[in-house]
């Protein structure tokens, strides 16, 4: 199956810090477009149907209006580039082969509701990526795509970049910005939501890099160009991350609501070395743990949901047939218990507490009851913890336990004392 | 908040060098992780206590907030390490395609456990969480150059490489 190449056109194809090249394959038209009408830009994002493609897949319209419609002196545009979720490398290929369409769809989004500063606030994993998006800044700023006057208006948009230092939980959106103004990245209780209250406590737009990158393409083809790819519900393409136990391990991109197994078997490759696909995980280390009998499903966000999956941010991580299954669990509740702030108990606790079930089951020694007050952790955790990432980490355990129940095999004659 | 830091002297001249960095950012505490991020490499790849003081005072913020950063971020470290940081993914995509393997080819080449640094003080071996580079997995970042998908016998060319890029230096 041939991929649909929308996001991905220029990489590999163009010179990634030219906007000369940038402008050649096309580039910088939506913005020429965007600063002709900026009154226009947020309805079309709204009739576009774009949902944010780092995982929540949030209207992306109904996000900007917020901010648009908060008057402020200053207000932000930030691209969540901490791209930290396990199984996740989308946006990497996306900055290190097109960056200046990212500082486009930033610039939009400027444009959009009356931003003049925007930050990219890149993980610390990738230092690599540094010198292209720092040239490729210098670049658009002397052609005048950004900084002052952009494209010879009235308007103004700067780009910087902020680096990480570590941290998961710099995904989250506002511990994202608590780490940009320099301190711990610890999440803030909402509301006030970003788009009112956000970066410095002024009206911010966070978007992840795959998002921004989707708006230059819009504004200049149209909403109703947009939705004719994709789903009803998920207009677009949509960036998969295949990793795991597959021949083909990449990044690749297809129409939302492409088929799961098409995935796996034509362009992934199958499982290497002939072995039969075991489980797959969805969405990231936060993300369902499917059987592989689950594996005919469209990929997007209300199809994945309605079966049991997580579309995410797109990452589908294959596991064989001889990947012991409560291993990979417990590798995922370490890495939560390492990556939790700590400043939610049900989080902070809680991820320890599923290590210590995990554990019992791995060396089998669970019981009945240290089943039972796994879920029912697990599950409290969903609905109490801050933020996301307390709120999906149970996710893994508990999907692996309803989609692998031979897995979990308890000391059912003996129930506990307590 | 500072006695989780260690105590140790560091260079003057490195002090001097790490002051400079941040003066230029007084009163900025937002610039305080570009500012750690610089001083580390500078500095052993550790920020010990002498140098989250100096990075305090120049920049005009209060040492508990410079040791609260410090704390938090995994790229920080209050303990001195060698000049080239292997950081070896074990996040679940690494770990499915047989990371454990080679940590511990690692760890024979090296001569030293996870966490420790070669008595030469050329290598510190760690393991870290996704490093972003799933589609190579098993991967390894040294400093800021990325390896994969590796093999445990692929490790003893990779420090040999390290080792004599040391000698020529």
């Amino acid at each position: 199956m041939e991929e649909t190449r929308i996001l991905l056109k220029n990489i590999g194809k163009i010179n990634p810090v030219s906007s000369a090249d940038y402008v050649a394959a096309g580039g910088y038209k939506g913005l020429k477009k965007a600063i002709s009408n900026p009154e226009a830009i947020v309805d079309i994002m709204k009739d576009s149907g774009l949902r944010g493609r780092g995982g929540a897949g949030f209207p992306v319209g109904l996000k900007w209006s917020f901010t648009k419609g908060t008057p402020s002196d200053q207000k932000y545009i930030i691209c969540n580039a901490d791209e930290g979720e396990p199984g996740t490398n989308k946006d990497r290929i996306l900055m290190s082969g097109d960056p200046h369409s990212l500082f486009e769809g930033m610039a939009i989004a400027g444009v959009a509701v009356g931003a003049t500063k925007g930050f990219i606030y890149l993980r610390a994993e990738y230092p690599y990526l540094l010198p292209i998006l720092n040239d490729a800044i210098k670049d658009a700023e002397a052609a005048g795509f950004i900084g002052k006057n952009i494209l010879g208006s009235n308007l103004d948009f700067e780009i910087e970049i902020r680096s990480g230092a570590g941290a998961y939980i710099c995904g989250d959106e506002t511990a994202l910005m608590e780490s940009i103004e320099g301190k711990r990245g610890e999440p803030r209780y909402k509301p006030p939501f970003p788009g009112v209250s956000g970066l410095w406590g002024k009206p911010t737009i966070i978007n992840n890099v795959e998002t921004l990158c989707n708006v230059p393409q819009i504004i200049d083809k149209g909403a109703e160009w947009f939705r004719s790819i994709g789903t009803e519900s998920c207009p677009g393409t949509k960036l998969f991350t295949l990793s795991g136990n597959i021949n083909n391990p990449g990044v690749y991109e297809f129409p939302m609501g492409v088929n799961m197994r098409t995935l796996f078997k034509e362009v992934g490759g199958g499982c290497p070395g002939g072995k039969k696909l075991f489980a797959v995980q969805t969405g990231g280390a936060s993300g369902a743990i499917i059987n592989a009998e689950m594996l005919d499903m469209p990929m997007d966000i209300e199809c994945c949901a309605k079966a049991g999956a997580v579309l995410g941010a797109g990452d589908l991580m294959f596991i064989d047939e001889s990947i012991n299954i409560i291993d990979v669990v417990e590798n995922l509740i370490e890495f939560f218990v390492e990556e939790s702030c700590g400043k939610c108990t049900p989080c902070r606790e809680g991820n320890t507490r599923l290590l210590e079930f995990v554990h019992k089951f791995k060396d089998g020694t669970a019981r009945e009851d240290d089943l039972e007050r796994l879920i029912e952790i697990g599950s409290f955790m969903q609905v109490s913890s801050l933020c996301g990432l307390g709120q999906a980490s149970p996710v893994p355990v508990l999907s692996a336990i309803k989609n692998f129940p031979d897995k979990f095999i308890v000391k059912s004659d003996e129930r506990g004392q307590n | 908040m500072t006695e989780n830091i260690s105590n140790c002297c560091t260079d003057r001249t490195v002090l001097d060098k790490i002051a400079a960095v941040a003066r230029n950012w007084k009163g900025r505490k937002d610039m305080l992780i570009e500012v750690l991020l610089q001083a580390q490499k500078l500095a052993d790849n550790a920020i010990t206590e002498d140098v989250a003081e100096v990075i305090a005072k120049e920049m005009s913020i209060p040492l508990s907030t410079v040791c609260n950063a410090v704390s938090f971020y995994a790229m920080f470290s209050t303990e001195k390490r060698g000049k080239y940081i292997i950081r070896m993914c074990k996040s679940a995509p690494c770990h499915v395609k047989g990371a454990e393997d080679v940590i511990k080819a690692f760890e024979k080449v090296l001569g030293i456990s996870c966490g420790e640094t070669t008595s030469d003080g050329l290598f510190t071996l760690e393991t870290c969480e996704c490093i972003g580079v799933c589609d190579r997995a098993p991967a390894v970042m040294i400093n800021d150059e990325v390896y994969g998908p590796i093999t445990p016998e692929e490790v003893i060319n990779i420090i040999t490489n390290y080792r004599q890029r040391r000698e020529e230096a």
